[in-house]
């Protein structure tokens, strides 16, 4: 396989470590959405509102007469104000299900942004297969120990397809003080059909992690091993409400706290799904919680339809089995290939 | 023919207000409220008996009023009155249990219509992030308050089936926050500084008491029957809520809720029961669409609007949303200032 059909995150379809040349390949800009960043900056200029928080990015469009750059930062200093006032008076809008688009543009995307580009150095494939608008389900695996997977996916559709991916959580989410403030705000919400429903029929895209813990909590050694995919339920909400679901590969997330033991005594006590041993916790204490910085590969594979299926399918068991298993093995097949891709683990 | 309403509660001021606009309305013959506490203010053309409706003196008079539609609202009264849980419950499940029994035998009545609450739905981390109205109430918290709740609307259902010549209208209201109404929230959110959860920030829906009002009043006189979510258009959350009042958060640590419960109990008299710390730590958000479409009515107020006329009647706190302005501006022209020079 070719280096040439990637697009780095960090990169954007710029010159970036895949790419040796002056320019992106052309592989790179045709898998690129049109129109948007990959679209031909000069070699080392720097894409307008990608660096910092957009509310403290200059106005776009510059004004000729606004040149300078006292007015320049007076502006910037203006609106940062006016945004730390808005937050501080509770001025702001936020959707039914608690959220919050302009917190999550501005401040969560970018405190993830350098996780993504430097850390773990996210390639990303084949985001032409998010639609551009109207509600569709991402279905992905899970792995990691700590959903750091499901917070990738919503920082690489944010960047690279410019939507925003409302992720489906367990209810541990919702209970955790500060993580399910933080969650709601966030755009997630509750795994449940209602709320899969109701965000899919008003349009949104909506991420899913359908092997649940079997997937996050599953011990290092059967790594990449897709584990049972819930009842299904995702593919039902889906066929109700018409919408395609896009199939979503994530490699590199096993590696980041590889699980080597489990204490399901105390995480009985603690009312958690496991409490996980990994070769730096709970040993080295925080320390233990920094991730590996293994090498990710993000894959957004060919949108299955459902909206061929006649809308009485949803409650048919058979066939919403038999599509459950046929996203599962798509993603499976995806990630054998991207592994092969990969190479090491931490390269 | 006009139409004899019976609303119960009238001693909560909202059931006033509800059975006064009803006895002004001209399809409306005569309304008769009901309360064992004395009534206060002008209640108009009402005639307001002080009778128990846990006494089946209550079933006389359905039968001599002629009574066609049955307003039951003792609902937010158990609720804000004080009086020890025991008693709320004595009085609204109890109470409930024997009205209806009384209404069972009035044969001239065709119409009840209870006051509920969105508390029925509970709140937990489990909840779905909005409720409708087919959505089974669920969570292990369900307790107090929202038990009674959920009593009461199973014996209106049990009721119902009883009796199915009798066209049904259950309101599950959203807390109604008017300044000069007595509610647990209210008070609550007159507090110099608001106590919250530590790490959790629940989304809030609020109901102005004009649309609690017109809801019950269109209910009473005309209206579908079914069960029905009325609440505010949009959310808040708790955060938005105590920024937009000026006032300071006092976040408690999950594990203090209970301490910091207590002396509010003792200190300024604001039960917050087991249920209340539920929805002041996960929320709980309803489904408004049926009420729009089925039950065909707007609210006029959003959930944001409702708190704006709350606050804008009880004043803010020290971190007005106008003091911040100020600083702000000030801010900006010192700083800028400083840049030019």
């Amino acid at each position: 396989m070719s280096e040439a059909d990637i697009i780095q995150l960090g990169a954007r379809g710029r010159p970036g470590r895949g790419n040796r040349g002056p320019s992106p390949s052309r592989a790179a800009r045709s898998l690129a959405p049109p129109g948007r960043r990959a679209s031909g900056p000069a070699p080392g200029s720097s894409v307008p509102g990608s660096t910092g928080p957009p509310f403290l990015a200059p106005v776009p469009g510059p004004d000729p007469d606004d040149a300078s750059g006292d007015r320049e930062g007076d502006q910037v200093l203006a609106r940062a104000l006016a945004f730390l006032r808005r937050r501080l008076t509770g001025d702001y809008e936020i959707d039914d299900l608690g959220f919050d688009a302009e917190l999550t543009s501005t401040l969560f995307m970018s405190a993830l942004r350098p996780l993504a580009e430097r850390w773990f150095r996210i390639e990303v494939r084949g985001v032409e297969n998010i639609p551009r608008d109207g509600g569709a389900l991402v279905v992905a695996n899970h792995s990691g120990t700590l959903p750091v997977d499901a917070l990738m996916t919503v920082l690489v559709v944010h960047d690279h397809a410019d939507r925003h991916l409302r992720a489906l959580g367990a209810d541990l989410v919702f209970a955790l003080p500060f993580v399910s403030e933080l969650a709601r705000k966030g755009g997630v919400t509750m795994a449940c059909t209602e709320d899969a429903e109701r965000l899919l029929a008003g349009g949104e895209l909506v991420g899913v992690w359908p092997e649940g813990y079997k997937g996050i909590g599953k011990p290092y050694a059967e790594r990449y091993r897709l584990q049972r995919f819930g009842r299904g339920g995702f593919v039902s909400a889906a066929i109700r409400t018409r919408v395609p679901i896009v199939p979503c590969s994530i490699v590199g997330a096993e590696e980041i706290y590889p699980l080597i033991g489990n204490l399901p005594t105390l995480a009985r006590l603690l009312g958690l799904p496991y409490v996980p041993i990994t070769p730096f916790f709970p040993l080295l204490g925080p320390l233990g919680l920094i991730p590996l910085p293994s090498k990710w590969v993000i894959e957004f594979g060919e949108p299955l339809r459902t909206d061929d299926q006649p809308a009485a399918s949803a409650d048919d068991p058979m066939l919403v089995f038999n599509l459950t298993d046929q996203v599962r093995e798509r993603i499976q097949l995806t990630l054998d290939r991207l592994l092969v891709h990969r190479g090491g683990a931490f390269s | 023919m006009g139409r004899v309403v019976l609303v119960t509660g009238v001693a909560d001021q909202l059931a006033a207000e509800v059975a006064r606009t009803l006895s002004a309305d001209p399809r409306v013959d005569r309304v008769v409220g009901v309360d064992m506490a004395p009534t206060h203010g002008d209640l108009g053309a009402v005639r307001v008996v002080r009778a128990d409706i846990r006494h089946p003196v209550i079933a006389d008079l359905l039968a001599a009023e002629g009574v066609d539609t049955v307003l039951h609202m003792d609902v937010r009264a158990a609720s804000s009155r004080t009086g020890g849980r025991g008693a709320s419950k004595e009085t609204y499940v109890i109470g409930t249990m024997q009205l209806l029994a009384a209404c069972q035998r009035a044969v001239a009545v065709r119409r009840l219509v209870l006051m509920s609450s969105t508390a029925v739905y509970g709140a937990s981390p489990r909840s779905p992030a909005m409720f409708s109205e087919e959505s089974a109430p669920e969570g292990p918290q369900r307790s107090g308050y929202a038990k009674d709740c959920a009593e009461v609307e199973g014996y209106v259902r049990g009721f119902g089936r009883r009796r199915p010549d009798v066209s049904l209208a259950v309101l599950r209201c959203a807390d109604v926050l008017a300044a000069d109404l007595p509610s647990a929230l209210a008070r609550y959110l007159r507090l110099p500084a608001i106590p919250t959860v530590l790490g959790f920030d629940p989304r809030l829906q609020l109901l102005h008491r004009d649309d609690a009002l017109q809801v019950l009043h269109r209910a009473a006189v005309h209206g579908a029957a079914g069960t029905f979510n009325v609440a505010g258009d949009g959310v808040l959350t708790l955060s938005q809520l105590v920024r937009r009042l000026g006032r300071p958060a006092l976040p408690v640590p999950g594990f203090g809720v209970e301490v910091v419960g207590r002396a509010l109990r003792r200190t300024s008299g604001i039960d917050l029961s087991a249920d209340q710390v539920a929805l002041l730590t996960y929320g709980r958000v309803v489904d408004t669409t049926a009420l729009r479409e089925t039950f065909g009515y707007q609210p006029r107020w959003s959930t944001a609007q409702t708190l704006d006329d709350f606050a804008a009647t009880t004043g803010t706190g020290p971190l007005s949303p106008e003091r911040l302005r100020r600083v702000e501006r000030g801010l900006a022209t010192g700083l800028a200032g400083r840049g030019t020079a």
